[in-house]
């Protein structure tokens, strides 16, 4: 196997509070491939989004990072100045935003903050990189290109609003993509076709995605390979078949069960839920952090827990695939 | 089951509706209407979940708003019980007819306690001294499955799934018997939206619900609804029992946003869409049938020609092209929308 694009290891975010420290983000690895798709999971506040910041580098100054290896291409991203980061962002790695509406600046138009990459890093003429901006809307599918290029993010819907998005990220050829919820503002429809658009494209540019989701359906889709995140930690990482045909940690198992599934899930019957919210993540966490919505949890929950592996699909869980042994059930 | 559709006591019903909006283009431009709403005839049965579905932008949310007497329609009749709406008492519909929203965050005032929020329409209806409605507030609390300690507790104290067990609440505590439900889940994580659904599946089993169940994620609308309506730029284009739809949809619109439905399995890629074009603007609707220009089966006689609705035994079908059998028996004459009908 080649080396990876992307090698972190024990990344951890950490951010400083008067009633002691919030650690959102706790020892994350991770190795992205190129031509790779690697779909993080998991539900609001586990962490999903400050991860994908941390590895552009975007975190705001009261936020720590930490990691044992932080490996983009061979450039070691935790040493890396702001002025190193600035020339990779944009170029070589890039990042769609869930909200088209917002991360758009309303006040340029289309076509400047297309070409805005390319100005900055490539130092090309502006008709030229005009040029590159009206192949790459057309080919995310967007109609009437150059006439586009004038109009202002207003003037266009949300799904051409999130095509722009992906132009723009694409317009330096970058090798790595960050997609933090793409499609969740959107139609279904428009959804559909978005995810297409990026599926085919990493494909066809040989790039490497990590796309952010909470929707189990986009993951199995567009996925290669899952990790599944809980309340800062991977719980469960493998791929695509792996993880939602024999999901080994309870969490996973528990989400599955909570969406109604055609075929699997009987019409009107009650669906799987998971009791319980997610714990504070202020102050040492000790144990398995999903121990306390875990039908399978206990005492042993509160020891250390174990990173098993099954032929690279990894899950950290104390009991042996996930389930725990009949006597120890009881507690 | 089909035979219920026909024994009908209809509690909501739509005739004809239509609702214009004006909308200015630009600071200068000049007013143009928008027609939100074009001619549509629903029915919404006693005990039934009817699920509505549609892209953003089709009126699925004017709708809910006509439903509730929030907005007048342009024109057309929306009858509660067989009567005009117009005609009741804005109280005694109120009592009748509650709505749960998308957003717990935004539908919740930040600045009163979960009692004050749940006792408000008692309060504002005079139902009850002080000490009865914290009673029904309690029960109601219950019922939704919060814990009565959480009355003096904010909004903002609170996560997604319990601000929303609070809508509930709030919408409960006045013993509807008629639910309009905007998008109710598609704010929450999938643990939470699993725990509402069922939460919203007992309530209706217990206290004899009717729901109108409006979403755009197909499988929750699978789950849950007993029928369907698929909206399209203001009307209705297929209708049909939840099974049969999901079974095998006739209106290609349908059969697209069945396709569109990311449902978790691996074996499957990411489906590709055949919806060329872009969703239309409604204030420039295209011409014959709304859906034509996305359409792969698409004619001449769809860009001419609007297809009337026509009612069935699988229900109702608004297409010249439809997927299976022919339909056979054409809609009723007094609820059938005239092909030229103009809005």
């Amino acid at each position: 196997m080649t080396s990876p694009l992307l090698s972190v290891r024990n990344l951890k975010v950490d951010i400083p509070s008067g009633s002691g420290t919030l650690h959102p983000v706790r020892g994350i690895d991770f190795d992205l491939h190129r031509g790779e798709v690697l779909c993080v999971v998991g539900e609001s506040g586990s962490g999903k989004s400050l991860t994908s910041l941390s590895l552009m580098g975007l975190l705001g100054r009261t936020l720590e990072r930490s990691a044992d290896r932080m490996e983009f291409d061979g450039i070691n991203l935790l040493g890396a100045s702001g002025r190193q980061m600035r020339k990779l962002r944009g170029a070589r790695m890039a990042m769609i935003f869930q909200e088209p509406m917002t991360s758009l600046n309303p006040v340029y138009t289309i076509g400047d903050q297309l070409i805005e990459a390319l100005l900055l890093h490539r130092r090309m003429p502006r008709a030229q990189a005009r040029a590159r901006a009206v192949e790459l809307l057309e080919k995310v599918g967007i109609t009437a290109a150059a006439s586009r290029l004038g109009q202002y993010p207003h003037q266009l819907s949300g799904g051409l609003r999130q095509r722009v998005m992906i132009a723009m990220a694409l317009m330096c050829e970058p090798q790595m993509i960050i997609a933090d919820e793409p499609t969740t503002a959107l139609d279904v429809t428009i959804q559909a076709q978005i995810l297409r658009l990026l599926y085919d494209l990493v494909r066809e540019m040989d790039m490497a995605m990590i796309l952010i989701t909470h929707d189990l359906g986009v993951v199995a889709r567009v996925a290669d390979k899952v990790a599944v995140m809980y309340a800062g930690e991977l719980v469960e990482t493998g791929t695509v078949a792996e993880v939602f045909d024999q999901p080994l940690h309870p969490y996973t198992r528990g989400l599955l069960d909570c969406i109604p599934q055609p075929g699997k899930t009987g019409r009107g019957e009650p669906l799987g839920t998971i009791p319980g919210i997610v714990p504070s993540l202020v102050g040492q966490v000790d144990g398995c952090v999903f121990r306390t919505r875990c039908t399978q949890a206990g005492p042993a929950c509160l020891g250390p827990i174990p990173r098993r592996s099954r032929d690279g699909h990894l899950f950290r869980c104390v009991h042996t695939d996930g389930y725990a042994p009949a006597e120890t059930k009881a507690i | 089951m089909r035979n219920e559709t026909k024994a009908t006591n209809p509690v909501l019903e739509l005739k004809n509706v239509s609702k214009t909006y004006s909308v200015k283009q630009g600071l200068l431009g000049k007013s143009r209407p928008l027609t939100a709403l074009r001619d549509l005839s629903l029915r919404l049965e006693q005990g039934e979940v009817l699920g509505l579905v549609g892209e953003s932008g089709c009126g699925k949310s004017t709708l809910a708003k006509i439903l509730l007497g929030l907005e007048a329609p342009t024109s057309g009749e929306v009858l509660v019980d067989g009567a005009p709406l117009g005609s009741q008492d804005r109280l005694a519909l109120a009592r009748r007819i509650q709505p749960i929203f998308q957003d717990p965050y935004s539908s919740l005032n930040p600045r009163k306690t979960i009692a004050d929020i749940i006792s408000l329409p008692l309060r504002v209806h005079g139902i009850g001294d002080a000490a009865s409605q914290q009673a029904a507030v309690r029960e109601i609390l219950d019922v939704v499955g919060l814990p009565s300690r959480v009355m003096h507790t904010y909004p903002s104290q609170m996560s997604g799934g319990q601000r929303q067990r609070v809508a509930i609440a709030r919408a409960l505590v006045m013993k509807p018997d008629i639910v309009i439900c905007d998008e109710p889940t598609s704010a929450l994580d999938v643990s939470v939206q699993s725990q509402i659904l069922n939460l919203l599946a007992d309530l209706r089993r217990d206290l004899g619900l009717t729901y109108l169940f409006i979403s755009h994620n197909l499988a929750v609308v699978e789950h849950l609804a007993t029928r369907v309506a698929v909206m399209y730029l203001g009307r209705i284009v297929e209708e049909a029992e939840t099974e049969a739809l999901f079974d095998g949809a006739r209106h290609p619109y349908s059969e697209a946003l069945l396709t569109s439905v990311l449902t978790p399995d691996p074996s499957l890629g990411v489906p590709r869409m055949n919806l060329g074009a872009a969703y239309p603007n409604p204030i420039d609707p295209p011409s014959g049938c709304a859906f034509h220009p996305r359409c792969a089966k698409a004619t001449e006689a769809c860009a001419r020609q609007r297809p009337a609705p026509v009612v069935d035994e699988d229900g109702l079908i608004a297409c010249f092209h439809p997927n299976g059998m022919a339909p056979t028996r054409s809609r009723p004459a007094e609820a059938a929308p005239r092909l030229s009908a103009s809005v």
